[in-house]
């Protein structure tokens, strides 16, 4: 399944951290979501991982200063999965954690989908698939023009269905044309959508293969490998004449056995009973250990 | 009489005055704003000399993007320019770019915030033979009703120059509307422009209507306020070149003092900037209104001046207009006598 070997880039001391880090992530996923009553469990569940290494471990910002200028860029294209940006933002220290159970609440810096102009510290606002990728494009191009694209790098999150839009393949042949090195995208490739599986609804097979096709450089990584992620990142930074496309394949709902590779949890919170039984579940490492909680 | 204020072109009545397609000017204040401003680059989706970005180019090539038959992509790969302290155009035909990629404008410029300046050519029926396809009648519509986006339709070529450099500095989205075809140069270099300031361009003694035009019907608009005038019948004419900010002091005050207007413009009457007058009229100071425009319809092929009169758009047009809105009377005011 894999394009190759990834080097092991993770001290020990590290992935023991980033793993109770992305433990913790997504304790806090589902804390806020059954505060808000409503919102997306399966994406941000599954891409816990990937954001734990992107915030601890890849990406360059001061959490002090969200508008520091050589900061990279992270977009966030399917803003539907903000949950778990908002708490990977929020244990990076842009904001309280306690500000989490506002989410989707009237007035509240976490609206339901990503807007900037409630949380400056976001790049983008968004929601309507398919329009990330394109945005970093841009940012991509503009660091080329300015001859920045050595300083900082353009990273952009999207999910799998979002691939659908016709706009993201505009933006796939522009950033190959234009041989953005400084731009990374990630796809969480987790196979569901909201009216079922992908490959049932509308197939993305031989998915790699078009990204190469448009001049991608394309890795495929167990999106819940710590190390392979890191190693993935850090590789992208070394190509020098393509962007890279980085394939996560991972677990909708990873983390909690009753929510995994199921599609119905796409766009749904726990309810409380749910939450009581996923947040044990989390907090003993499924079984493995005592809770503190208990 | 033209308003001496505004300095306007004194040959504008003459049957041989200059032609300059308004787009064209567009052209050269992009080289204009491209001149004064380092931020400013320039996208292109595969219309670069129709949509006028040819002479940016030559002269910027390091600030052009072309990005392919791709408009949707175009509109959000400028906002991520933007986001990086670029002030992006995007150019292409009205009917394609805001036609095509709106929500694209809606969520990555506009609720992004971010200063992308919207070039739409080929606005109006007046693009002529393509045909009903790509003459964009829709187009102010579909921006003006998107918070943030200012919109501006220019009388000619001079007035989109000046233009297109001071939509450099708003600080936000910004819809340019450009028209395909050669029209009737109306401004001088010394006609003085601001985003957002209606500017009266016809005067009477005593004006009964007033007419308030955007773009180069602005010209049809003069022709019939000097035929009226040999009627004996007075008017205002205002250039209402900028759809949204609305100058909301001028068009009240132009109400008020005539009590009845006539809006004139090269789109669709629903929602259009006839729409915009009345929005405020009904609100500060209701008057009768007539609206010309497309009315309903779709677009053909055609020369540019058969389509603007077959869809009643012509000078004669507006003069039945002010004739008709003169003959109606207010119910409420005739009765206290004080129509």
């Amino acid at each position: 399944m894999f394009a190759r070997p990834l080097r092991v880039s993770l001290s020990d001391v590290k992935r023991v951290e980033l793993k109770e880090t992305a433990n913790d992530i997504r304790e806090s996923i589902i804390e806020m979501l059954v505060a808000a009553g409503s919102g997306h469990t399966a994406g941000p569940l599954g891409m816990a991982d990937v954001f734990t290494v992107l915030f601890f471990h890849t990406l360059r910002y001061d959490a002090s200063n969200p508008k520091w200028d050589g900061r990279d860029r992270l977009v966030l294209s399917n803003g539907h999965i903000c949950p778990v940006l908002y708490t990977a933002m929020a244990y990076a220290g842009y904001f309280p954690k306690e500000e989490l159970k506002t989410l989707r609440k009237f007035g509240s810096r976490l609206q339901g989908h990503p807007h900037r102009e409630f949380l400056p510290a976001l790049e983008t606002s968004s929601g309507p698939l398919g329009e990330g990728l394109s945005q970093a494009v841009g940012m991509a191009i503009a660091d080329r023009m300015d001859g920045k694209d050595g300083q900082r790098r353009i990273y952009c999150c999207m999910s799998d269905g979002e691939l659908e839009e016709g706009e993201t393949w505009e933006a796939a042949m522009l950033a190959g044309r234009n041989k953005l090195h400084n731009l990374v995208a990630v796809i969480d490739r987790n196979n569901i959508q909201i009216d079922g599986f992908t490959e049932d609804v509308m197939p993305l097979e031989p998915l790699a293969d078009k990204w190469r096709a448009w001049n991608w450089h394309v890795l495929q990584i167990d999106g819940h490998d710590l190390d392979q992620i890191a190693a993935a990142f850090d590789e992208a930074k070394s190509i020098y004449e393509k962007p890279t496309m980085i394939l996560a394949h991972t677990i909708p709902g990873k983390g909690v056995a009753e929510f995994e590779r199921d599609y119905h949890w796409h766009g749904k919170p726990p309810d409380p009973e749910q939450a009581r039984m996923a947040l044990a579940e989390l907090r003993t490492l499924g079984g493995k250990i005592a809770s503190e909680h208990q | 009489m033209l308003n001496p204020d505004l300095r306007l072109n004194d040959r504008l009545f003459d049957d041989d005055v200059a032609h300059t397609a308004i787009r064209e000017g567009f052209g050269e204040g992009l080289v204009r704003a491209g001149e004064q401003f380092p931020q400013v680059v320039v996208l292109c989706a595969d219309l670069t000399e129709s949509a006028q970005a040819l002479a940016f180019q030559k002269k910027f090539p390091q600030r052009f993007v072309e990005l392919g038959v791709a408009e949707q992509n175009m509109a959000a790969v400028a906002s991520g320019m933007a986001a990086m302290g670029k002030i992006p155009f995007i150019t292409s035909y009205a009917m394609f770019s805001p036609g095509r990629n709106w929500e694209q404008i809606r969520t990555t410029i506009a609720y992004n915030n971010q200063p992308v300046k919207i070039a739409g050519s080929h606005a109006g029926v007046s693009v002529g033979p393509d045909g009903g396809t790509h003459q964009a009648i829709e187009d102010m519509a579909i921006m003006r009703v998107v918070p943030r986006i200012q919109v501006i339709s220019p009388c000619d070529a001079i007035e989109a120059r000046k233009a297109t450099v001071a939509s450099v500095t708003t600080g936000t989205p910004v819809y340019l509307r450009l028209a395909r075809n050669k029209t009737p140069v109306l401004t001088t270099e010394d006609t003085p422009f601001a985003i957002g300031r209606a500017q009266t361009v016809w005067t009477s003694r005593a004006p009964r209507v007033g007419i308030i035009a955007t773009g180069a019907l602005l010209h049809n608009a003069l022709l019939a306020a000097r035929e009226l005038e040999r009627r004996q019948i007075d008017v205002e004419v205002m250039n209402l070149s900028t759809v949204k900010p609305l100058d909301e002091e001028a068009v009240v005050a132009l109400a008020r003092k005539t009590g009845r207007i006539v809006s004139v413009e090269e789109h669709q009457i629903h929602a259009g900037m006839g729409s915009a007058v009345a929005e405020c009229l009904a609100r500060r100071y209701p008057v009768f209104m007539h609206f010309i425009g497309v009315d309903d319809r779709f677009g053909q092929s055609g020369t540019p001046e058969q389509l603007v009169d077959y869809y009643g758009m012509g000078r004669d047009a507006i003069v039945g207009a002010v004739r008709d809105i003169l003959e109606r009377e207010y119910p409420g005011r005739a009765l206290r006598g004080i129509a």
